[in-house]
């Protein structure tokens, strides 16, 4: 059954992108659509990252543990949508200026955060394959954690931007904050366990979640 | 020659009759392209010609202004639903619903503070003052984005003279309506309420600083601060308060909503500078709306006859 889901969710994970163009054609994206791009774009990238780092706590609290093989789906869409994101950046709002843009990265906040959380998500999409975690072992679970940075520089990076009203990047912090949360919880109850008896529960723990 | 029966013609082959319509509407457009082209009007212009659109109210009688730009006019439907007014919305796409049933009759206007006599003048009072002019000013907003506007409305000097302020009055102070049931966004503190923005004086007394009541040849949509509000050409568009209930003169410089939100990003001056960046974004360039590549940004943007107003002044302090 899960199998037969998996397909739809790829298809589905393609609906912002195609609403996009969508009103791309359709005199949809306003007065300034490099901007209403750009905007659709970075949400895309925060959604999902947010939906991928919420598939670990949601499997574990609704026992559906199938769910883990919809996370690296999930994963390279937030890199699929980052990229088209940067795109935006370096293409229609620099026009390739590498000057300038190295000018942004370092003299802007805002721009410094947003390239962090796009370059820790490369590593991630580059070991995305099977082969790469067969390869890294338990480094992969190591190397995989920079999402959490990732995400983190991203929530920033949206929170810098605005002018006045944080609203919306302050409810993207609010479920990153929730979502990270739980790992601490998880971790703390983790060592809890460990300092009362067996130290193996965190072994059981890291094959589990890469099953 | 095979002439389809009716019943050999799918229904899909059938265009939509809305399709259909448009037609007629690609036609006209296509016609006035080339009118305009041919007449050297602006594309926008012809295609928005100032009796089809929504505010209504055709004002008579403009005087063409000579501090007019021949650049293209942004379209009508750009600037009506592309609007940074937090008080009905954050979102720009926004204040053109939320504002829809705006009352902006009756409206008062306050006169106050160092002025020889205190009182309320009526908006339509004010209009009356002087003749409208048409002036077709380039905005530029503190984002990095322009538009081209033809606004209506007289210098805001004629109102100054005609009220007299004292000697002892150094600066005016404008303040917007506040009214949280009119205006939803004031619900939410993203600002501090009302609307607040200021001019020294020899500022507001320059031909170039317009007392704005119309725009397009109509009355000012409630979008775009109906009924009554002032253009700054030569700063960003955050000065140009919209709805102003309240003029008052004073010896102390006003302190205006965006500094007092960010003072290390909104100044009191605010002038276009493309040398003096936002702390988060470069203000060399601007993309004016419609256009795919950006444009330099100009110095006061482009209106060169302020610059003796800042003559000695540190325009990287006092942005």
């Amino acid at each position: 059954m899960h199998r037969y889901l998996k397909p739809v969710l790829f298809l589905a994970c393609l609906v912002p992108l195609a609403r996009l163009v969508w009103r791309g054609f359709h005199a949809g994206l306003g007065a300034n659509p490099i901007e209403a791009i750009t905007h659709s774009t970075g949400n895309s990238t925060l959604i999902f990252l947010l939906v991928t780092l919420s598939i670990t706590p949601l499997r574990k609290l609704t026992r559906q543990y199938w769910l883990i093989s919809w996370r690296r789906m999930l994963g390279l869409y937030a890199f699929f949508y980052g990229t088209l994101h940067l795109m935006t950046y370096v293409w229609l709002d620099k026009f390739f200026d590498v000057q300038e843009m190295l000018k942004d990265i370092a003299k802007r906040k805002f721009i410094t955060a947003g390239m962090t959380a796009f370059v820790l998500m490369i590593p991630l999409a580059l070991t995305s394959t099977k082969w790469a975690i067969r390869k890294l072992g338990k480094r992969w679970q190591m190397l995989h954690r920079l999402i959490y940075f990732s995400a983190a520089a991203g929530v920033i990076h949206y929170i810098w931007l605005v002018k006045a009203d944080l609203k919306k990047p302050l409810e993207y912090a609010t479920v990153l904050g929730i979502l990270l949360l739980y790992r601490v919880v998880v971790w703390i109850a983790a060592r809890a366990k460990r300092g009362a008896g067996v130290g193996a529960a965190s072994r059981v723990e890291v094959s589990e979640t890469q099953a | 020659m095979l002439i389809k029966k009716a019943e050999d013609i799918r229904s899909s082959e059938i265009t939509p009759k809305s399709l259909y319509l448009d037609r007629r509407k690609f036609l006209a457009a296509a016609a006035i392209a080339g009118a305009a082209a041919a007449t050297g009007i602006g594309l926008s212009e012809a295609i928005n010609p100032s009796t089809t659109v929504l505010a209504g109210n055709k004002i008579n009688g403009l005087q063409k202004s000579s501090f007019s730009t021949t650049e293209t006019i942004t379209p009508y439907k750009d600037v009506t639903h592309y609007n940074n007014y937090y008080e009905f919305s954050t979102e720009k796409d926004e204040p053109a619903d939320l504002a829809k049933n705006f009352r902006t009759r009756p409206w008062k206007v306050k006169i106050d503070g160092m002025v020889d006599k205190k009182q309320e003048l009526d908006v339509d009072e004010i209009i009356k003052m002087a003749p409208p002019e048409e002036r077709i000013y380039r905005h530029r907003c503190v984002e990095g984005w322009s538009i081209v506007v033809p606004w209506v409305g007289f210098s805001l000097s004629e109102l100054i003279k005609r009220v007299n302020p004292t000697s002892k009055a150094k600066y005016v102070e404008f303040t917007t309506l506040l009214d949280m049931r009119q205006m939803p966004g004031q619900q939410r503190p993203v600002l501090q309420w009302p609307y607040v923005e200021g001019l020294r004086m020899d500022e507001a007394m320059h031909p170039l600083a317009l007392l704005c009541f119309g725009m397009y040849g109509e009355d000012l949509p409630n979008q775009d601060g109906a009924p009554i509000r002032i253009i700054l050409p030569w700063k960003y568009g955050f000065k140009s308060a919209k709805a102003i209930v309240r003029i008052r003169f004073t010896d102390k410089q006003p302190e205006n909503t965006w500094n007092l939100s960010a003072p290390r990003e909104y100044g009191f001056y605010a002038n276009v500078n493309p040398n003096v960046d936002h702390p988060r974004w470069s203000q060399a360039k601007e993309r004016r709306l419609g256009e795919f590549f950006k444009r330099p940004t100009l110095m006061f943007n482009g209106y060169d006859q302020v610059a003796s107003l800042y003559s000695g002044m540190d325009l990287k302090k006092n942005y």
